[in-house]
């Protein structure tokens, strides 16, 4: 059993995420029992026998199609997205991508290098369980998920940038010059 | 110039803190250095050939005397007691301590600065005119929706990890200082017939081992649509940009490989979902903004002087520098003014601690306190009475930051290069210094008039030698350095890149190449022509003969065997 952080907080988790070897026959490969995350791609191969289960999420790499993805989700009970490095940034503008423009309100986790200092990133594109890098301490984490006292710009947690979330005009304590 | 309110204050304290825990996590060894690398990045520190190098935004250029003090006390009790502008409205010390960083970005945040995002595969410090606001020519002061940018890009959660770093400049006057088509976006701000402003959006460029001019990607973009606009823009860029190869990965390169139609078929599907959404800017924010950025209390000046035209009529070092240093300014009786930071025997853009004192009271006595800094890695007192100009030239000239050369020959463009910066294939500023040294004569240097040569110590083009009149870059041949020369780029409305002339050249040679690249253009001059426009009008061959036509092509071919064999 895993820990993810969800809501500020640990949860336990019993998801696993299946990583087939680059090279490997998605067609043979078989999904044990339990709840596991399989590639997209996998997916696509066997989707006639593992829509029949209930336990099957769906992993998306960076390279994924999202409109063919789009046209499948709505049948899983969770989506998540790896980041193969936390420097490739494709994650976020998925994640943005999936809860804007396809629309998906379902549990969007975060999977693979995930770290400490990209936490609210990912909370604020859109993502709302984390799954950590084994490297990292989940007390670390819940200590990082909140840097910044507002937010500049729109997002998928507000879409409305500071501007239209206060009254800044009314805020401002002399600054202008007069 | 715009000061930060609650809001922009608390976010960078919290940005301070959150580096301080950062760089504690990291000695503690909880961050590897790769996972601190672009944290620090992030906040403008480089860790360099001798120590890190900490790059401090100045947002479109403006910067206040009270903050230059601060600079100049961090100079002077953290570092060697100098600092350098770069050419995109940066300042960067060379010499503070990994640990000391975060107590001088605390000082910073104090005085309403930051090094947010001057570094990193990230939005970078957007930059602009260092004559906004009062140039004559200008038709739309561009500082309000710098600033509403800058704040837009700050913390970005979505655009931390570009594949690369992403730049924006934006200008609206007439003529182009900013050099916008060499950025990754490039805004041009104009009015409509009925006065709407709006933006023609360039996209794709970029300098750097593959120089590319961006392309118009929008004639006419609204301004309230700005942010969703680039929104859409850096979306598509930080799906479909390359990641395999950093050399490949800038938007230029998805640009190019797209084609203009259909990156812009992307961009517009994607601001399908964005146009008039929250994203869009509202009158009321623009008018909050534009507030910081009123005129000065102007007095009512006649636009001559008495004192000023005696001064003018008898003191040719005072008129050479009036003609080269003083610039138009839309208020009559006020002039702009550029403090130069070419000085012989310093690195171009480097400023002591005592000078960065000595400028802010300049400031203080002369133009409201404010200051601009340049692309061309020069101070600019922005509001300057006429009157005033002559008193002002003598503090200027006793403080070594009145050489009446900008916009002249050595008024160079030049990166640290390899005496500082780990990327530089060869040192840069020698080869300025030496220029320098060689070209002092003033009537020289006026009688060639006009002439941009920009120094780069590698390809990444910091120091922009694709955009030079002259552009010299240095390369690393064998483990030597070697400077490779360009003719004929040019920036502004019409900017363009240099072509090469040969053969790469030794840095002992590089005053005799200037030297006769100087005589061909006497030697072929129409009346009044620039080196840019000779150049332009009889090709590279005379100029090439001229170098080559000697030893040093003889130097050249033989290094170029080397090479080969």
């Amino acid at each position: 059993m895993a820990e993810i952080l969800k809501n500020g907080q640990v949860h336990n988790d019993n998801w696993q995420v299946l990583r087939p070897e680059a090279d490997a026959e998605l067609a043979t490969i078989s999904v044990p029992a339990g709840q596991w995350l399989v590639p997209f791609a996998l997916w696509q191969t066997q989707s006639a026998a593992l829509k029949s289960r209930n336990d099957i999420g769906v992993w998306l790499s960076p390279e994924d199609d999202l409109s063919a993805v789009a046209a499948e989700f709505a049948g899983w009970p969770l989506v998540a997205i790896d980041f193969p490095k936390f420097t490739d940034g494709r994650g976020y503008s998925i994640a943005w991508r999936l809860r804007n423009h396809h629309k998906y309100s379902g549990e969007l986790r975060a999977i693979g290098n995930v770290l400490v200092d990209q936490l609210f990133f990912m909370l604020r594109v859109g993502f709302d369980t984390l799954a950590l890098d084994p490297k990292v301490s989940t007390e670390a984490a819940l200590k990082h998920l909140t840097p910044f006292p507002d937010t500049y710009q729109g997002s998928t947690d507000n879409p409305a940038p500071l501007f239209r979330q206060v009254d800044r005009a009314s805020a401002t304590q002399g600054g202008a010059r007069s | 110039m715009y000061r930060y309110d609650p809001y922009d204050h608390a976010m960078v304290k919290a940005r301070v803190a959150q580096f301080r825990d950062q760089t504690n996590r990291w000695q503690a060894g909880e961050l590897s250095d790769e996972e601190f690398r672009p944290l620090r990045l992030q906040n403008g520190l480089y860790m360099q050939r001798h120590a890190p190098m900490l790059r401090i935004a100045v947002p479109y250029a403006m910067i206040s005397a009270a903050q230059l003090r601060v600079l100049a006390a961090i100079a002077r009790e953290e570092d060697k007691g100098y600092a350098h502008f770069t050419t995109r409205h940066n300042l960067q010390y060379n010499w503070i301590p990994m640990d000391r960083v975060p107590d001088v970005l605390e000082r910073l945040a104090d005085v309403e600065m930051h090094a947010i995002q001057t570094s990193g595969n990230c939005i970078r410090n957007v930059t602009s005119d260092q004559f906004a606001g009062i140039a004559p020519d200008e038709v739309v002061d561009t500082r309000p929706l710098a600033e509403i940018i800058r704040q837009w890009s700050t913390f970005h959660p979505e655009f931390a990890f570009l594949p690369r770093k992403f730049k924006i400049a934006v200008h609206g006057a007439e003529r182009d200082r900013a050099v916008v088509q060499v950025h990754d976006i490039g805004l041009h701000l104009y009015r409509d017939d009925k006065g709407e402003v709006l933006a023609r959006v360039w996209v794709g460029g970029g300098l750097g081992r593959t120089p590319i001019l961006g392309e118009v990607i929008n004639e006419a973009l609204p301004w309230r649509h700005l942010l969703s606009y680039m929104e859409a823009i850096i979306r598509v860029y930080n799906l479909e940009g390359r990641r395999d190869n950093p050399y490949k990965a800038r938007i230029k390169i998805l640009v190019k490989a797209l084609g203009i139609e259909e990156f812009r078929r992307k961009v517009d599907a994607e601001w399908a979902d964005l146009k008039d959404g929250p994203a869009t800017i509202t009158d009321a924010e623009l008018a909050r903004v534009s507030a910081y950025f009123t005129a000065p209390a102007y007095a009512s000046l006649p636009d001559t002087d008495a004192d000023y035209e005696a001064r003018l009529a008898s003191d040719k070092a005072f008129a050479r520098w009036v003609q080269q240093n003083v610039h138009a300014h839309r208020v009559p009786g006020y002039r702009a003014v550029t403090l130069s930071l070419k000085q012989k025997g310093f690195a171009p853009g480097d400023i002591t601690d005592v000078q960065m004192d000595a400028v802010a009271d300049l400031a203080d006595a002369y133009s409201f306190g404010e200051l601009r800094s340049s692309h061309e890695q020069n101070l600019v007192l922005s509001d300057v009475e006429l009157r005033k100009l002559p008193e002002l030239f003598d503090k200027a000239k006793e403080l070594k930051l009145a050489s009446s050369t900008v916009g002249l020959l050595t008024d160079i463009i030049c990166c640290p290069g390899g005496d500082f910066c780990d990327l530089a294939n060869a040192k840069s500023i020698p080869i300025a210094k030496a220029i320098m040294e060689r070209f002092d004569d003033l009537d020289y240097l006026h009688d060639i008039g006009e002439l941009d040569l920009n120094i780069s110590g590698c390809m990444n083009a910091c120091g922009h030698h694709h955009v030079g009149h002259i552009g010299v870059l240095g390369v690393d041949k064998n483990d030597e350095e070697w400077y490779q020369v360009t003719i004929g780029g040019r920036q502004g409305n019409d900017t363009r890149l240099g072509k090469v002339i040969g053969p790469s050249f030794a840095a002992a040679d590089m005053p005799d190449v200037v030297t006769k690249l100087l005589e061909t253009y006497v030697k072929l001059r129409e009346p009044e022509e620039r080196f840019v426009a000779t150049v332009v009008r009889v090709g590279l061959d005379p100029f090439k003969l001229s170098v080559y036509g000697d030893s040093a092509k003889n130097r050249a071919n033989k290094n170029k065997e080397a090479n080969n064999g």
